[in-house]
């Protein structure tokens, strides 16, 4: 289990790499990657810039992935998630999951994504090319995500 | 005890952190906010939208209406953003 939160970009090859090394009993890796798109409400942006809460992050991201290792039988995952200044195409965050087979990594991913959503303390601030520079709202559907994985 | 403020609570309140010592009488994170907001207009103005407002005790998300107790640090800021 891995949790980095940093302003540097990262590597997927490698992140693979550095959670398989030698094993041969994997049978299933999952990544998903967010990137910065290039439009936010139909108009264009410039930049977008990342704030975090130092020590909160990084807790709430150990519980979350503590539950998914609960949850799925799961080989190996990491997160990685960015802060600071990016541009549209940059990188933001970064899931990996390994699992023997492929279902327990699917899930895990997106349940790993559905709470760093609604969990993890960041805040993305938009500069559009015209106008002055806003915090994203949240949005109602990413709370709305988590109820599917309340246990019956 | 140590409040953090985040984003546009931040932004609002002009301050990223201080050391407070409210009365006695404040319990919990809903009358924490509720004297906060007689100490200026920058506070009420980043504290109006009280659905708004995310609180933190100690790195933990929490309701309105937790109580402090030996809280050494509490965070506000807006809904998360994340992903």
């Amino acid at each position: 289990m891995s949790i980095r939160v940093q302003t540097a970009d990262f590597d997927i090859g490698q992140e693979i790499e550095a959670l398989r090394q030698e094993r041969t009993d994997i049978g299933a890796i999952v990544t998903f990657t967010g990137t910065v798109r290039d439009m936010a409400k139909g108009a264009p942006i410039t930049s977008m810039s990342l704030e975090h809460y130092p020590g909160m992050t990084e807790k709430q991201l150990e519980e979350i992935m503590a539950q998914a290792h609960e949850r799925w039988p799961l080989q190996g995952s990491t997160i990685i998630h960015r802060h600071g200044e990016l541009r549209p195409g940059d990188n933001i965050v970064l899931v990996v999951t390994l699992s023997s087979h492929r279902q327990a990594a699917f899930e895990a991913a997106e349940f790993l994504m559905d709470f760093l959503k609604s969990k993890a303390p960041f805040w993305k601030k938009e500069t559009p090319v015209e106008g002055e520079a806003h915090w994203v709202d949240a949005r109602e559907g990413d709370k709305d995500a988590l109820t599917r994985w309340d246990k019956g | 005890m140590k409040l953090l403020y985040f984003a546009w609570v931040r932004e609002k309140i002009g301050k990223t952190q201080e050391e407070v010592t409210p009365p006695d009488a404040v319990t919990t994170i809903s009358e924490l906010i509720t004297w906060l907001e007689t100490r200026g207009p920058e506070y009420s103005e980043a504290f109006q939208a009280k659905s708004s407002i995310n609180a933190a005790i100690d790195q933990t998300h929490v309701s309105h209406d937790t109580k402090l107790d030996q809280a050494r640090e509490i965070a506000f800021f807006p809904p998360v953003t994340g992903g």
